[in-house]
């Protein structure tokens, strides 16, 4: 059965509804946070502004205190109330995507000690345009992941899953650029390395969204399409109606 | 009011709210999710009325064998009903009227040449109070048996360990055989009356309820050993405990207003059910 995003308001315990709309609103707080986190760091070294790196970098601490306060609470209703169908699957789902927006809070970190050294570096903008590129796009599916969990939305959830295919192409040919700038100039290889992990961490932020879509399918449908190939999950997920 | 649930991006989601979607399946017709291939009982349009009142309506299902199936659902769905229909417990009473079949290893258990004894000597109950009779703990097992008569007494004592093993009770009680089963703990009595039961080598074994006045350490010694009786013989158990549902079943239905409405196994039912009204039972939602 489908479930709606207003489904878990109707029991009969009102406390019960009451801690799973807790539950759900500081999942979305956290990935608030996270999706600042990724922007801000992105900025940093865009606006050459190590200060606000240096934010990124102490807030982390935030982020990990809020993935260990819903840990808490999924913990706690697992145990009190031994939840099933729905409700279960919410609670599994909130556990995961907080464990996936910790990480994203790590790649954010990385992106922002990156910047640091660039910035001091004076290393100049080579690789700009394709961080603005795909950060702009891995924010767009992150954003995405998070409104698809909070409305149950299957179908943007598998946009986004679909988009991460995209992300992967143009991280790699944004790699190869990148190795030619390195092969051109000798000068170039701390830089563009510099460049390339801040890449590489926004192509894992891409990859983590990708998992909290899955997770927005595995709570509505009760379908794990963790490793469904991209290309079925049309079939898979909205051709099943039951 | 709790705060707003959605994603506070600055994407316009705010406040949304999916509209809801109703039962795929109409309110009549169950939805069952699976076909056991070796079933033991089968119920067939069955159908049952306490004097003019609706107790059970169209029902069919099979039971698979050497499992343990569960009958779920709000007081008065007619789980215990259907429960006491398997083994022809309605038949004392004259006002019930009933339509369908019930199979027992492709036999229709209402057919004129079944004996009511025989029936329920193979299909065997155990209730909601331990009901044990008022002599001895050897006695009580061997009731049955000297009922059916032409046992040896070394047999006898045999068949009685073994049920008594088999009911996990034989350590607790085997230096005081001929103590009164009422001397027992609550849930002593409990798997005394298993014992029982099990000592006539029934094929089916009905459960209604069999740990609800039980402690919950006694709640799960009953449940572990209706784990391991499954792999002698088929088990159907009727409980309000979803979670002991959830616990020792195989295969689950759920039951509502006189009527099947979901009957799947038990790892799907309570992980994602396919029909509303399920869910909503099974998650303490108002209907």
């Amino acid at each position: 059965m489908d479930i709606t995003s207003d489904i878990h308001s109707q029991h009969i315990s009102r406390q019960f509804n009451h801690e799973l709309e807790e539950l759900k609103t500081h999942l979305m707080a956290m990935g608030g946070l996270v999706e600042k986190q990724v922007q801000d760091a992105v900025r940093a070294l865009l606006d050459g502004d190590s200060a606000l790196a240096e934010r990124v970098v102490d807030n982390d601490r935030a982020v990990n205190d809020m993935q260990i306060k819903i840990d808490d609470e999924c913990t706690q209703i697992l145990a009190r109330r031994q939840p099933a169908a729905s409700d279960l699957r919410l609670v599994l789902a909130v556990i995961r995507a907080a464990s996936d927006l910790e990480r994203i809070g790590d790649e954010a970190s990385k992106i922002a000690r990156n910047a640091v050294d660039l910035v001091e570096n004076q290393s100049g903008t080579r690789g700009f345009v394709e961080v603005r590129v795909i950060s702009e796009h891995v924010r767009k599916m992150m954003r995405d992941a998070l409104t698809a969990f909070a409305r149950f939305d299957t179908e943007l959830a598998l946009k986004v899953v679909q988009e991460d295919e995209q992300v992967d192409s143009e991280y790699q040919s944004a790699m190869r650029s990148l190795m030619t700038f390195m092969m051109e100039d000798a000068r170039a290889i701390s830089p563009v390395l510099g460049i390339m992990w801040i890449l590489r961490a926004l192509e894992r932020v891409g990859d983590h969204s990708n998992n909290l879509a899955e997770y927005v399918v595995y709570l509505v449908k009760g379908l794990d399409i963790r490793h469904t190939a991209p290309d079925d999950l049309g079939d898979e997920v909205l051709g099943d109606e039951g | 009011m709790v705060a707003s649930r959605d994603y506070e991006g600055d994407h316009g989601a705010k406040g949304y709210v999916m509209p809801v979607k109703q039962d795929p399946a109409p309110r009549r017709g169950a939805f069952v999710d699976f076909a056991p291939e070796d079933s033991c009982l089968e119920v067939s349009g069955f159908g049952l009325r306490y004097g003019g009142k609706s107790a059970l309506r169209d029902l069919t299902l099979r039971v698979p064998r050497n499992r343990v199936t569960a009958f779920i659902g709000p007081s008065g769905c007619g789980k215990s009903t259907l429960l006491r229909a398997l083994n022809r417990l309605h038949d004392l009473n004259e006002d019930v009227r009933r339509e369908g079949e019930i199979r027992l290893e492709g036999q229709e258990i209402h057919a004129p040449e079944v004996a009511v004894a025989e029936l329920r000597r193979r299909v065997g109950m155990v209730f909601q109070a331990p009901n044990p009779f008022p002599m001895s703990i050897y006695d009580n097992v061997a009731f049955g048996l000297r009922l059916q008569g032409g046992l040896r007494k070394r047999r006898i004592d045999d068949i009685v360990e073994w049920s008594l093993r088999s009911a996990a009770l034989w350590e607790e009680v085997k230096d005081r055989l001929q103590a009164s089963a009422w001397a027992l703990s609550g849930g002593q009595q409990q798997r005394l009356v298993i014992a029982r039961t099990l000592a006539v080598e029934p094929e089916v074994l009905l459960l209604d309820e069999p740990a609800s006045a039980l402690d919950p350490i006694s709640t799960l010694k009953v449940e572990e050993l209706i784990r391991n009786l499954k792999s002698s013989l088929t088990l159907v158990l009727v409980t309000h405990n979803m979670q002991q549902a959830a616990r020792v079943s195989d295969y689950t239905a759920f039951l509502q207003d006189g009527e099947l409405v979901e009957y799947a196994p038990t790892d799907t039912l309570f992980t994602n059910p396919r029909l509303a009204r399920t869910e909503n039972y099974i998650t303490g939602r108002m209907a």
